[in-house]
């Protein structure tokens, strides 16, 4: 493989990446809250519907965002409502939302546009377009450095950007500041937060709300940048992977960041088929290599990565004891 | 009832009151959890708070800390009505409250812990350091040293507690509850608590302690409030009243205290342990080579600190868990894992179990008395009508035959074991056990959450097997109920035990050192 072709699949890989990085720090804000969030796929979907409808009618990408984050925080609220609010159970909740969300997409879309449960195709400021970052294009011809710069780092939507600068915004919100610090104290002892005067359920709320934002963004780059409007179960298990990759990361904003790297990585190499085997000098099946991220994803859930211990008290609802 | 112009008048004269709680009631459904309470604790005195499980202390603290609302009645502050609806406003109050079960943030560290709830802005550097800066001056006024920067799952139990109070005092609080403080200490980090108290004391604190211990009640409190069903049965001067009085406003009869027993006449070995080991499914070695023997007669008293091997001790000796080594019953070796090392042959061979967990081992809540009764020993003949079938009358008329012999309230045997309260519960466990008639009892924490009438009830039991000539095995972290019934101690640490003492010529001092960990001899040394 040569170094042109490196920085291809580099590059895909940071496409990619985005939407797993955004849903998995949307999941680690719910989980490092105690409230486990299988419905992050489902959100996602909700969102990329909504963003690329409302994109599509408005033309404009930002208001598609704007819907997408709403649609997706109109899920979250649900969850919240049954996990918090109810006690319900985290994961029927999650599950029964994921399905909602697959359903109702398609049967919006398609009462919307008639287009067999798709949106229609976006174009110019109705999606958000690459943009080139300042002295790409001066150092494009620096050796190693400049195509580096030009190929891989430079040329994203805004939303990439965007996703990677969560990252350390995640991690200095969850170890620098209170929020953070009572964050993950509800996620390990809602008693401790509780006893000491902090409201528990707004605390939970918060973090949903938080995941709800994420999500958001997440679906809408899927339909208004990753592609160019939504279609059917566009998200394609996504948000699943992003879990795998919040438990591969232990729950840890940066590691979060790798996690999601590599399964982008995965993802990018099932496109170029002709690159996997120049490298392995076999030909692998394409479907198998479609197959890598779902594989790495059992392997990671099998706990081949070491022991990952999740928050203390995930899963389970606060009630006050005696 | 006093009026409201004679409150008046004493407040201004008298010596001012650091809490004051007026005709507090409180009910959950048709449970009168609190009725008509009052109390008045002065400032800067240490005031005991003592009743059976069910009297309603830790329902009338919660009321004090915000987590419950009374339903009618007043709570006074430093003279001053507040009310207190939830527990910010408690703190705001300088109301600070240690639970018995800690509410600490396990992967946090002590400082992390201590600023929760008390930040000073967004940002938790600042915080972070005004702690550390407070927690030095803390530990040097009141002897409540801890690392600031440990991780709470690595304390000990008694430092876990020292924050929990540095976490009160750092709220200011002026006024301090201690719940069931001593219930997971040993004796030492017991005593140590209690220094720490009374300086806490000197410095002009008020300390309200609950417990249900006699002696820590007389040992550390300047006055008792007495509760019972609901009700405050009686304030007096701790140096005014005796054990035997509070218990019996406790419980509201006599009680004897001490266990009465003749001497032990030991018979042959019957159960004998050699080189008992246990690992767990974490690879943990929880028994590191138990070897003892209990003769016919005795009772030998395991002690020592929750956690230190007794529960897998007494697990595989009732066929719950694996085990290596060897044990024999009357010189006939007994299987410690695969076809007859579980619970329903140990019966079968004559050891029968009052686990110490009687919720999830010695019990099936949602079951009637009768049916749990039957656990265990379901096949035995008595119980079988034919091939096929059981005799469900004979087992319900032999339930009622025990409740009735064990006084058990209310003697229903078709009432499911959830409608029981703690120490009736303990009473079927013990009856159907006992009432078999085993040559070897094994027995973990027989009066755990049971009240001092039922306790002094099932000690009896215990001591009549054991003149009856049979072998009984008693784990229990209450040191006082080892040393008052056993013929001789073990005492475990670390999954091995310590040493072997005779009740009569130890004390409580010897057996925490050895239940801390240190032998005998070097504790003599450095003492």
């Amino acid at each position: 493989m040569d170094y042109a072709t490196l920085l291809q699949v580099l590059d895909t890989t940071l496409r990619l990446a985005t939407p797993l990085l955004l849903a998995c720090l949307a999941g680690l804000y719910s989980e490092r809250a105690g409230i486990f969030d299988i419905g992050l796929e489902g959100k996602m979907l909700a969102a990329a519907m909504s963003a690329g409808a409302v994109a599509a009618l408005t033309g404009s990408a930002w208001a598609g965002l704007l819907a997408g984050i709403g649609a997706s925080m109109l899920f979250a609220l649900l969850h919240g409502i049954a996990a918090i609010t109810f006690r319900g159970n985290q994961l029927i909740s999650g599950v029964a939302l994921n399905f909602l969300a697959s359903g109702l997409t398609v049967l919006i879309a398609q009462a919307l546009f008639q287009q067999g449960g798709r949106t229609p195709p976006l174009s110019g400021p109705a999606r958000f377009n690459a943009i080139t970052l300042p002295g790409a294009e001066a150092l494009r011809d620096v050796p190693v450095v400049g195509p580096l710069y030009y190929e891989v780092i430079s040329g994203h939507s805004i939303l990439v950007y965007m996703a990677f600068l969560i990252v350390p915004l995640t991690w200095w919100i969850l170890f620098r500041t209170r929020f953070g610090l009572r964050l993950r104290a509800v996620g390990e002892n809602p008693a401790a937060v509780d006893t000491a005067g902090i409201s528990v359920v707004g605390l939970r709320f918060a973090a949903v709300g938080i995941t709800g934002i994420l999500c958001g963004i997440a679906g809408a780059y899927m339909a208004t940048a990753l592609q160019a409007g939504f279609g059917r179960e566009m998200t394609a298990g996504r948000g699943y992977i992003a879990l795998a990759a919040l438990i591969f990361a232990k729950w840890r904003p940066v590691a979060a960041m790798w996690a999601c790297l590599l399964f982008g990585f995965f993802q990018a190499l099932a496109l170029r088929p002709d690159v996997v085997q120049a490298v392995v000098q076999v030909r692998v099946p394409v479907p198998l290599l479609d197959a890598l991220p779902y594989m790495l994803t059992v392997l990671v859930l099998a706990g081949f990565v070491g022991k990952a211990i999740p928050p203390r008290a995930g899963g389970q609802p606060y009630v006050k004891e005696r | 009832m006093v009026a409201p112009a004679d409150i008046m008048g004493r407040q201004e004269t008298a010596a001012p009151f650091a809490i004051e709680l007026k005709g507090i009631s409180k009910a959950f459904g048709p449970v009168q959890a609190n009725k008509d309470i009052n109390i008045s604790v002065p400032k800067g005195t240490i005031h005991g708070i003592i009743g059976e499980n069910g009297a309603g202390k830790s329902t009338l603290m919660s009321i004090l800390y915000g987590f419950y609302k009374a339903d009618s009645g007043q709570i006074l502050v430093g003279g001053t009505l507040t009310p207190i609806p939830d527990s910010q406003s408690a703190i705001r109050a300088g109301i600070g409250m240690v639970f018995q079960h800690f509410k600490l943030v396990q992967n946090f560290t002590v400082l992390e812990n201590i600023v929760l709830g008390a930040e000073d802005g967004a940002l938790l550097n600042t915080s972070l350091g005004k702690a550390r800066r407070i927690l030095r001056e803390l530990a040097q006024e009141y002897g409540l040293d801890v690392d600031p920067d440990a991780l709470i799952e690595d304390l000990s139990v008694g430092h876990q507690q020292r924050v929990e109070i540095l976490k009160a005092l750092y709220r200011q609080a002026d006024i301090l509850i201690l719940d069931e403080p001593t219930g997971v200490l040993t004796p030492d980090e017991a005593d140590h608590l209690f220094r720490i108290l009374r300086g806490l004391k000197d410095q002009g604190k008020t300390i309200i302690l609950i417990t249900h211990k006699l002696r820590e009640i007389m040992e550390a409190t300047d006055n008792v409030s007495v509760m019972r069903r609901g009700t405050m049965v009686a304030t007096v001067k701790t140096r005014e009243t005796s054990p035997e009085q509070l218990a019996e406003l406790m419980v509201g009869r006599k009680v004897l205290l001490e266990v009465e027993k003749a001497p032990a006449v030991p018979g042959e070995v019957v159960l004998s342990v050699e080189n008992l080991r246990v690992r767990d499914e974490h690879g943990v070695d929880r028994l590191k080579g138990i070897s003892l023997d209990i003769r016919a007669g005795e009772i030998l008293g395991i002690a020592g600190v929750a956690g230190n091997g007794q529960s897998d001790l007494l697990a595989a000796l009732g066929g719950m868990i694996k085990a290596t080594g060897r044990i024999t019953l009357n010189g006939v070796d007994l299987p410690l894992s695969g076809a007859g090392a579980d619970g329903q042959s140990r019966r079968e061979a004559g050891i029968a179990h009052v686990p110490e967990d009687r919720h999830h081992h010695g019990l099936i809540l949602d079951f009637t008395a009768w049916e749990n009764v039957a656990f265990g020993y379901h096949n035995d003949p008595k119980y079988q009508k034919s091939a096929l079938f059981m005799d469900n009358d004979a087992l319900r008329a032999d339930t009622e035959k025990k409740m009735a012999t064990y006084d058990v309230r209310p003697p229903i045997a078709t009432l499911a074991a959830k409608n029981f309260s703690g120490g009736n519960q303990q009473k079927i466990v013990v009856a159907r056990e006992v009432e078999q008639n085993p040559d070897l009892l094994l027995i973990g924490q027989p009066t755990r959450g049971v009240d001092i009438g039922a306790i002094e009830f099932i000690h009896k039991q215990i001591v009549a097997l054991r003149d009856a000539g049979k072998a009984i095995l008693l784990v229990s972290v209450e040191l006082d109920e080892i040393m008052s019934l056993s013929d001789r101690i073990a005492v475990m640490f670390d999954g091995q035990i310590m040493g072997l003492r005779d009740p009569a010529t130890t004390d409580e001092r010897e057996l925490g050192m050895l239940m801390a960990g240190m032998d005998g001899k070097t504790a003599g040394e450095a003492a």
